[in-house]
């Protein structure tokens, strides 16, 4: 199946009450499937009329204690970074997927990263962070679709689900979850009954004192997200004297690259991150220590890169490979360039 | 003379104190003379008047009235500037049974939040909107709003409000109005007391029809603003009906039980796990259909490519499909956007026996070129050694290049006799399958109904199956 409707069986299948979604390429396949299998379970799907109106149905479908999902790209991304911030400050969980295309401005349908920093630093006003899931294939899709809504509530936090246009135009095959999860009761949201009625979901706190406790509790949630949360995968590093450093689409050809390059007799690996927040920096670290070379691939400006520079105490160096505009590398390109840069 | 004893009782949906309000928790945070705390009370009691205090969602704005959780005592959220009816749209759909109010003023609703009210009026959400108009912004300190009468100064228009410059105030009750699904708009004014008593009547009956699920009411309240119109409250209230009534006028526009019922969604059942389980085909995995001996192909790539329309994606499929029928990997990744619409269409399917990495296929082991551009545009980038099927019915030249493999099939002819053009790529994949060891024409007999969406093409295809061997076996096409 596509890599987008991937996502809608995850969804479902993790227990996914509300979509609300808005038409963007790459990403509409997303709304497309979940305008098929949301009523045929008895959920709900709803094309809203923006995707500022989009997210903030979330808010409010979130906030009465659904779970509730929405995808889009980087432009209605970009939009929905208000509501993003009002959801990180009430504490509401959701799920977003931003299906990556090229930019700045309408840009392209092509695959590109660039939303990176908009996603990951958490991209509207204010100090706060979303949890970032980054999948590498259609199967992945599904499996990160499917554990967000768990991560969402256990933390009362917006999850995305940040991926590529190749990766969600992409059919793969998938085994679906079997372990269907519902949607529970949560003590703070607003039910519309007697129990709940005293319940307040509110991002107003007039008194500077309270406003710096909100944010402190915040902060410890994302130290506390840091600790338990951090996910990678590595290839082929236990013996390597370079890695490539790489998620989504970019994870994918290096992987082919590895094969190749290992051919060849370099010694090279692989490590992707699967979360982006949490940052995987000390694994980073540690492999920072034992390699000689960084090779960061990116279809973005390097803001990768310049989190793995920050996180890991580099005194090796960080090589960036990048690509903007839609324009995605071929393996052997970047075989090329990686063994030109082994050379020096 | 006539006594009157006038009792004042505070609704039960009010706080006794309002403890989240902090210093202060006798009186409000509006200005003395401000409309919002009538307007508050008019809600406050039609809601305990109705029973239905428990049921209560009250969505609060930005503006002034965002403190409204510090009186109500019900279920409280808090919108980001002009997103309440979003909001509420949301709430709706998950709480079936809740009174949703959306209570906003005239800078959120008319200017930042024109998109939300319109489209959720246009739904015919089943909610009540509340909207306080004094024509100017109260909160963020006497700026100009959308409702700000013409020759009304304010902090943003200090040489008045021109109609050159900002135009006219803008009429949402109107504007509504010209929509199909809203059941109930009406404006009201508390400009005096008896004007307040017919606002009481008119917001009961905008949560009652909420109550009886009839759908959208909307009540503009025109509303006085002393303190940012810069008089006091009886030259306020003055002002308001002397100025604001004639450009507002206060009426009903809309009243009727409404047939339709829009914006009440899709119906909410439970689903049990064995309903998901048939829904999305989740089976055992002993159950799994694909064949257990697992055969080795190194690793293919296969770009196939043609006008939209001759079935160039679906061929893909049904290759992708086959291999993982043979216990392969495979990947499929599409050509997509607006030039699949018309134009050009091309697949890149990978197929192999390990891990598959790039998805993407840029140097292919097998082209199948079924018109003249693809030809053109993939000719060069196969590799060396490679296959290329070519669709002579429509391309005339030969390949230039010496170092492929070439095969010549009038795909497009032999489909046209079956009576569908589209399958000309089935008959291609048809001789792939014969003369390649990555997958066999059984296999492809067997994917087929799975991989053709429109079951009327199944038989027609399947026939181009055998259409591609009884060619194949007639020239012996060389390979």
């Amino acid at each position: 199946m596509y890599g987008n409707e991937a996502v809608v069986y995850g969804a479902l299948l993790g227990g996914a009450t509300h979509f609300f979604g808005y038409p963007i390429t790459p990403a509409s396949e997303i709304s497309h499937a979940a305008a098929i299998y949301f009523p045929q379970v008895g959920k709900t799907f709803l094309q809203a009329e923006s995707e500022v109106e989009a997210v903030n149905m979330i808010y409010g479908a979130s906030a009465a204690g659904a779970r509730a999902i929405t995808a889009s790209s980087g432009p209605g991304i970009s939009l929905m970074q208000e509501g993003l911030s009002y959801i990180a400050c009430a504490e509401l969980p959701c799920v977003i997927v931003d299906v990556q295309r090229a930019g700045p401005g309408l840009g392209n349908i092509w695959p590109e990263q660039g939303d990176y920093n908009a996603v990951v630093k958490g991209g509207g006003h204010g100090n706060y962070k979303n949890v970032v899931l980054t999948p590498y294939s259609a199967q992945e899709m599904c499996d990160f679709t499917y554990e967000a809504f768990e991560i969402a509530d256990r933390y009362r936090i917006a999850v995305f689900i940040l991926t590529d246009a190749y990766i969600g135009q992409m059919m793969e095959p998938v085994r679906l979850p079997r372990d269907i999860k519902r949607c529970k009761r949560k003590e703070w949201a607003l039910y519309a009954d007697e129990k709940s009625r005293r319940n307040l979901i509110s991002t107003i706190y007039m008194n500077p004192q309270l406003l710096a406790a909100q944010n402190r509790k915040l902060q410890e949630k994302y130290k506390q997200v840091e600790e338990e949360l951090c996910a990678y995968e590595e290839y082929r590093t236990e013996d390597a004297q370079f890695i490539f450093i790489a998620f989504g689409i970019c994870a994918r050809i290096c992987y082919s690259a590895v094969e190749q390059l290992r051919r060849e007799d370099v010694r090279i690996g692989l490590f992707r991150p699967k979360t982006l927040f949490p940052f995987p920096a000390r694994r980073l670290s540690e492999l920072g220590r034992s390699v000689d070379k960084m090779m960061v691939v990116e279809l973005n400006n390097g803001q990768m890169a310049d989190d793995i520079a920050l996180s890991v105490n580099c005194e090796k160096p960080v090589m960036k490979y990048n690509w903007m505009g839609g324009i995605v590398p071929s393996v052997v390109e970047i075989v090329g360039l990686v063994k030109e840069d082994i050379c020096d | 003379m006539i006594e009157a004893k006038v009792k004042h009782v505070k609704p039960a949906v009010f706080y006794e104190e309002f403890f989240r309000k902090g210093t202060g928790q006798r009186n409000t945070h509006y200005c003395p003379g401000c409309g919002h705390g009538t307007a508050h009370k008019l809600v406050a009691e039609a809601v305990t008047d109705l029973g239905v205090q428990d049921r209560v969602v009250f969505c609060s704005s930005v503006g002034c009235s965002v403190f409204a959780y510090y009186y109500f005592d019900c279920c409280n959220i808090q919108c980001a500037h002009g997103r309440a009816p979003a909001v509420a749209t949301g709430i709706r759909r998950v709480l079936r049974d809740a009174i949703i109010i959306s209570y906003q003023g005239d800078g959120d609703l008319a200017a930042i939040g024109t998109g939300a009210i319109v489209h959720a009026a246009n739904r015919g959400e089943n909610i009540t909107v509340f909207f306080v108009n004094n024509a100017i912004y109260g909160m963020t300190g006497g700026q100009m709003a959308p409702t700000t009468l013409v020759g009304q100064s304010t902090k943003t228009t200090p040489m008045k409000r021109s109609v050159e410059s900002e135009g006219y105030p803008i009429g949402m009750a109107e504007l509504l109005s010209s929509l199909k699904a809203p059941v109930f708009i009406e404006r009201v004014s508390l400009g005096d007391i008896k004007r307040i008593f017919k606002a009481r009547r008119v917001i009961r009956k905008a949560i009652e029809n909420q109550v009886a699920g009839r759908g959208f009411s909307f009540v503009e309240i025109l509303s006085p603003c002393p303190v940012n119109w810069k008089m006091g409250a009886d030259n306020a209230r003055r002002w308001l009906l002397e100025n604001m009534e004639p450009v507002f006028p206060v009426q009903n526009f809309r009243d009727r039980a409404d047939d339709s019922r829009p914006g009440r969604g899709n119906k909410v059942k439970e689903v049990s796990d064995e309903e998901y389980y048939d829904l999305f085909h989740i089976e055992e995995e002993s159950s799994s259909c694909v064949m257990q001996t697992k055969h080795t192909v190194g690793t293919q790539s296969v770009k196939i490519a043609g006008f939209g329309g001759q079935g160039v994606l679906s061929a893909g499929v049904i290759l992708a499909k086959a291999a993982l029928y043979k216990g392969l990997n495979s990947t499929w990744l599409p050509s997509y956007g607006p030039e699949m619409r018309g134009g050009t269409a091309n697949v890149g399917v990978i197929i192999s026996s390990s891990k598959i990495g790039a998805p993407v296929v840029d140097r292919p082991d097998m082209l199948i070129a079924m018109n003249g551009p693809s030809l053109d545009a993939f000719e060069e980038s196969v590799v060396k050694g490679g296959l290329i099927f070519v669709n002579k019915s429509l391309i005339k030249r030969k390949v230039a290049r010496e170092d492929v493999r070439t095969v010549y099939v009038p795909a497009t002819d032999i489909a046209k006799e079956l009576g569908l053009v589209a399958a000309a790529n089935v008959v291609i994949l048809s001789i792939y399958a014969l003369c390649s060891n990555v997958i066999d024409i059984d296999t492809l007999r067997k994917i087929i109904p799975e991989a053709i969406k429109k079951r009327n093409l199944i038989s027609i295809n399947l026939k181009a199956v055998e259409a591609g061997v009884s060619y194949y076996d007639k020239t012996r096409c060389e390979v």
